[in-house]
């Protein structure tokens, strides 16, 4: 049984995995790249870590993933003309490299073996332990990681603001489908720039 | 009958290795990204396959931290793309070429 | 067959049973509601009292045209209403609806799924929900559609947080994060809205945000946004995003129900540990259910919408200090042994 559920999802695991490497569409890849968090969800279980199971769907499929589909469809990113930089030396060299990655991992583990492990506990997978030793052996990572956290959220903040008047570029906010407002007859006078004749910014093609 | 841990660790190196050829020939910015999440979440297969194997649960709380950080480089990742679209009006990685000589 | 197989089909059968119904039902008693509210008669045409309108309306779904954008994205438009069901239909697995019974010799705890994680959990299953929504409007090729999806997205991922942070503070007393734990804590202690009313008026109002009712409805906005996401869905595909999101309020209900006012159990009346006491148990949660849809479709139609910037205000300057607050306050009583 335990078999059978670990083909079923290493299999849909990889093929997602594969789907969002290789599909043109990003919004394909972003909803494979969930099913791929999904699975290994399930796999987590499997091993022996249900937490960390409902926490990869909570935050990184719940939260994380939606994250990127929202800014996806913010900046209206099209499909690719093809997935891949080409069919160039970049495309065979990383397939070559990640062949023979996966190829050493995979003699590694073949000549190892794997030595029988314990059967799982109810008392081993519980999560009363897990979070007796994340308060007292890893309170300090723990502590850190707020902090880091609280200081990606204050970056992202800063870093995705609209351009302010001091001394840059006072752009007009691109919204994707907009046209570059050139012609004054087409929109009318904008009250935040002095004059709508002229374009704020220099088209970069 | 039980699943021998070094199929999960294979599973995790491909995995890995799929994300990494991902993220080397993509041009799309939020696709590299996605590899980058598929490569990480490898890494985390990895640690709780190694936690299970040893009987301890340092690599599930080492996992915790590990999606905590990518949750948070994620955020920051996606605010520095929409501050690029805003100039350059793309994320194709190869029109991002201005260091270039 | 094993018995191990035997007890969650059943359980599951009977938990299905009472979700399938809540969209018809709610059909009617919404229309009924909102036209007594809105002093008009409502519909009382289809059988005594409109009572079989919700039939009427079925086969309307079933017989109407099903028309496809031909600019949609196909896959994603076909999956979307589909994936509508997922979240709606696998979280209430987790909702405790009875006592231990005693069936053959064995004690089976009535909850499908007894996992120590339960609360996580559901709460990890029902932030799927917002998939259905960005597929749907993504894929109907609609300005209107992406921007309520645009829209459902961002204010969904924010009250969340104000949700688990609310729900939290119920799990520190208990000290455990399975529902079956919650209900017996509530059945020695007072039901929990009482000392974290705080916790429960967060949970109350992200709960409406979640379940995109008003007045957090601007995803699917009828004055704004034509119909939001579902938009371009007609007949069948409109049915199923309808039961979708009367399910999600039903699970979220169940949810609150479970946390807040002690589930199944009344405070001082100990159910038999057997069928009878099983369908005590299952029938006093359907009440409070009940009680908690009515209180949806009162607010919904008594208050007007959130503008959106209202709405994101409200979630993360309003609501999420409010909802830390309560874990502090929570989490200080525990300690001083109050809790």
């Amino acid at each position: 049984m335990e078999t059978l559920i670990f083909a079923l999802f290493a299999a849909l695991a990889l093929v997602s995995a594969i789907v969002v490497v290789t599909h043109k569409s990003p919004i394909y890849s972003t909803l494979s790249l969930v099913l791929a968090l999904f699975s290994t969800a399930v796999l987590y279980v499997l091993l022996g870590a249900p937490f960390l199971g409902a926490l990869q769907i909570l935050v990184y499929a719940g939260a994380l993933v939606v994250l990127f589909l929202f800014v996806l469809m913010l900046l209206n990113v099209q499909k690719e003309e093809t997935a891949h930089a080409g069919r160039g030396p970049q495309l065979w060299t990383a397939i070559v490299g990640a062949v023979v990655f996966a190829g050493m991992m995979a003699l590694v583990f073949w000549r190892s073996g794997s030595p029988a492990v314990t059967p799982l506990t109810p008392e081993s997978v519980s999560l009363k332990t897990l979070a007796a030793e994340l308060f007292t052996r890893y309170l300090l990572p723990f502590e850190i990681v707020g902090l880091l956290l609280l200081v990606a959220v204050i970056g992202a903040t800063v870093a995705a603001r609209k351009p302010d008047a001091l001394g840059r570029i006072e752009e007009h906010e691109y919204v994707s489908g907009d046209e570059p407002r050139t012609d004054p007859l087409k929109s009318g006078p904008d009250p935040h720039r002095p004059s709508v004749a002229e374009p704020a910014y220099k088209e970069a093609s | 009958m039980s699943v021998p841990i070094s199929w999960y660790l294979l599973l995790a190196a491909a995995l890995f290795a799929i994300g990494t050829i991902g993220a080397l020939t993509r041009r799309n910015g939020i696709s590299i990204f996605l590899s980058i999440e598929l490569m990480l979440n490898a890494a985390n297969l990895t640690l709780v396959a190694y936690a299970r194997q040893m009987d301890q649960r340092t690599g599930q709380l080492i996992v915790f931290f590990v999606m905590a950080v990518a949750a948070a480089e994620a955020a920051v990742g996606l605010a520095l793309f929409i501050a690029v679209f805003r100039q350059r009006h793309t994320i194709d990685v190869n029109r991002m070429n201005l260091m270039r000589w | 067959m094993n018995p191990d197989f035997v007890a969650p089909i059943v359980k599951y059968a009977v938990m299905f049973a009472v979700f399938i119904n809540v969209a018809p039902i709610m059909n009617w008693v919404e229309r009924r509601a909102c036209a007594y509210i809105q002093d008009r008669p409502g519909p009382n045409r289809v059988g005594p009292l409109g009572l079989f309108q919700p039939v009427a309306d079925a086969l309307k779904f079933m017989f109407k045209e099903d028309v496809t954008p031909s600019a949609a994205d196909k896959p994603l438009y076909l999956m979307a209403p589909a994936l509508a069901l997922f979240p709606a239909f696998t979280t209430f697995v987790l909702i405790p609806f009875g006592p231990t019974i005693q069936v053959d010799g064995r004690t089976v705890p009535l909850v499908v799924a007894d996992v120590d994680t339960g609360v996580l959990l559901f709460l990890a299953l029902s932030s799927l929900s917002v998939y259905s929504l960005v597929m749907a409007g993504y894929a109907s090729n609609n300005k209107f559609s992406l921007l309520g999806s645009i829209r459902a997205s961002a204010q969904l991922i924010s009250y969340e947080l104000a949700l688990t942070i609310a729900v939290l503070a119920v799990i520190l007393p208990v000290g455990s994060f399975n529902l079956l734990d919650v209900v017996a804590y509530q059945q020695t202690h007072l039901w929990n809205f009482i000392p974290q009313f705080i916790g429960f008026l967060v949970f109350l109002i992200a709960s409406f945000a979640e379940t995109n009712r008003l007045p957090f409805d601007l995803p699917e906005a009828e004055t704004e946004l034509i119909a939001g996401f579902h938009t371009e869905y007609g007949s069948m595909r409109f049915a199923l995003f309808f039961q979708a999101e009367y399910t999600n309020m039903a699970a979220l209900s169940a949810l609150g129900v479970t946390l807040y006012f002690g589930g199944w159990s009344l405070p001082g009346i100990e159910y038999p540990h057997n069928w009878l006491g099983a369908a005590l148990g299952l029938a006093t949660l359907i009440a409070k259910i009940a009680l908690c849809m009515a209180t949806y479709v009162w607010i919904r139609w008594t208050f007007p919408r959130f503008r959106y910037d209202q709405l994101m205000r409200l979630g993360w300057k309003v609501l999420l200090p409010l909802a830390i607050f309560n874990l502090v306050l929570v989490a200080a009583m525990t300690l001083a042994g109050w809790l």
